[in-house]
């Protein structure tokens, strides 16, 4: 028999608990049934890449066990959904059951993109995204090892500021002409580099990799395009995530990239939304009309209270500004903002005191801001960006004056 | 195991369950208090814990690292019993006692 849910959440990643915490939060009296894919209770993801490769020790959960053991709430662990049939509002899971829904929430988030080279199958090969990848990678390092880091985004970055720590010899491959490119501009990616060389990482940039050099199924080295083969005990691959949509395109739903939702999170389905790193959404802090793909706890949190509230029929919450954060080695980057379509960069403070800022401006006005290693900046820049104030640049390029006095009064 | 009440963002009283150890924020997470939301996960990265401790749950903790403080300088409606809950670790002698949740987040 077939149990019908006022709520089926498909996903238990953060973006999936947020919306049972929110709906409670919100008063949601129905049912809630949470389709999780993997055997673990739902756990935080960014800790992957940094204290929980350090340390490993307990699952970072993001609730107690407890907290799933309410009636109001139906956890499924290793509920891997293979089809939805929205017309009748049903989702199947692999093991053969079936949940009907009154409405869906799709939050799936994004798998590790995987390298598609030579040798990319070795069983040392790693990405980062699951605690089980964590898991296994720590199994596999040895002790002062070599390790390969193919990607100089956040995940190459932070795992390679943990290997470094751990006492491993750590190089980054990186395809692009500097680290952090899709993320940051080039005053930030400059002191990031430079903050991993001073820590021993060999950072080598403008380099393909051409494919994994093998020894009876075991990563020995990396083949770069330029020749050059770098040794290797391990290698870890984090070169991005695709979003986990395939089920619910299947079902009809659109989008490319990314689940298409509207500013509420409602998909093109009836009753179904999308919520986190798999929706795309217009978003009102982006320079551009075209839908984004926001990968980030805030976002996921966000989405989850605009589906809450939209089920209690309670008026959304306010937008959020997106923000982001990375830690490597003792330096925290707080980035608030979309810094996409920007035409003016302030830098605040100098960036070798290892304590700076760098702003994005479009017309004047503040998009987004990356503060290495000040709270005070980052707080005051989402508050800036959240009113979408204009920046006198003079001012603000002051690291003695707090960014909101440097807000150009309203013409 | 003890208990601590919450006054959320919309002026509720919310018991919640604690083990010794855990912190304010993850106590207030996991009974779903409102207001907050605890996002970076006690990274001190996103002040999205504000609570304010009455002055006897104050004297029995730490006070604010460097670190905490450097936050606790920007988040709005600071008060004297001011602290990030992700910061602020919950012992038996706490039991009882009352927590206010700031009024940002929801």
């Amino acid at each position: 028999m077939t149990t019908t849910y006022d709520v089926v959440v498909v996903g238990a990643g953060h973006a999936g608990v947020a919306v049972v915490s929110a709906l409670a939060k919100a008063g949601f009296a129905g049912s809630v049934a949470v389709l999780g894919d993997e055997p673990v209770l739902p756990y935080e993801r960014p800790p992957l890449s940094k204290e929980y490769l350090t340390d490993g020790g307990a699952a970072p959960l993001l609730r107690t066990e407890a907290f799933w053991s309410t009636d109001s709430v139906q956890l499924e662990l290793g509920a891997q959904v293979t089809t939805v049939d929205p017309a009748a509002k049903l989702v199947h899971v692999a093991d053969g059951r079936t949940f009907g829904y009154r409405k869906l929430v799709w939050a799936t988030g994004a798998d590790a993109r995987a390298l598609r080279v030579p040798g990319a199958t070795a069983d040392n090969l790693h990405s980062i995204r699951r605690l089980s990848d964590v898991d296994r990678l720590r199994r596999h390092l040895t002790a002062r090892g070599r390790a390969v880091i193919i990607g100089g985004g956040y995940i190459g970055l932070e795992t390679a500021a943990v290997l470094t720590g751990l006492g491993h010899q750590v190089t980054v491959v990186e395809a692009v002409d500097r680290v952090l490119a899709r993320v940051t501009g080039p005053v930030v990616s400059r002191f990031y580099q430079q903050l991993h060389e001073r820590h021993g990482v060999r950072i080598v940039l403008g380099e393909t990799v051409a494919g994994i050099a093998t020894r009876a199924g075991r990563a020995h080295g990396v083949h770069l395009g330029s020749g050059e083969l770098l040794p290797a005990d391990v290698v870890i691959v984090g070169v991005g995530a695709v979003p986990a949509v395939e089920v619910l395109q299947d079902a009809g739903a659109a989008g490319d990239g990314g689940l298409l939702v509207d500013d509420l999170c409602r998909t093109t389905l009836p009753d179904v939304h999308a919520i986190g790193d798999c929706a795309l959404q217009v978003n009102r802090f982006s320079t551009s009309a075209a839908p984004v793909r926001l990968e980030s706890v805030s976002n996921a949190n966000h989405q989850a209270k605009v589906t809450a509230a939209h089920l209690v029929g309670a008026p959304p919450p306010v937008p959020a500004v997106p923000w982001f954060w990375s830690n490597q080695y003792d330096v925290k980057l707080q980035t608030a903002g979309l810094f996409a379509g920007h035409d003016e960069v302030v830098t605040r403070g100098e960036p070798d005191s290892g304590r700076f800022s760098v702003l994005y401006l479009a017309r004047g006005r503040l998009l987004a801001a990356d503060c290495v290693n000040v709270p005070a900046d980052f707080a005051g820049a989402r508050r800036v960006i959240g009113e979408r104030e204009r920046l006198d640049t003079e001012l603000a390029a002051d690291p003695g004056t707090p960014l909101k006095t440097a807000v150009l009064a309203h013409a | 195991m003890g208990r601590i009440t919450f006054i959320d963002s919309g002026q509720a009283e919310r018991p919640a369950d604690f083990s010794p150890g855990e912190s304010v924020m993850t106590a207030a997470v996991n009974n779903n208090v409102a207001g907050i939301d605890g996002e970076c996960g006690g990274e001190l990265s996103c002040a999205t814990c504000h609570v304010y401790l009455p002055e006897s749950l104050a004297a029995l903790v730490p006070p604010p690292s460097a670190d905490e403080l450097e936050m606790l300088e920007v988040v709005d409606e600071r008060q004297a019993g001011s602290r990030l809950g992700c910061q602020v670790r919950l012992v038996d002698s706490m039991d009882g006692m009352v927590v206010v949740v700031a009024g940002e987040g929801s």
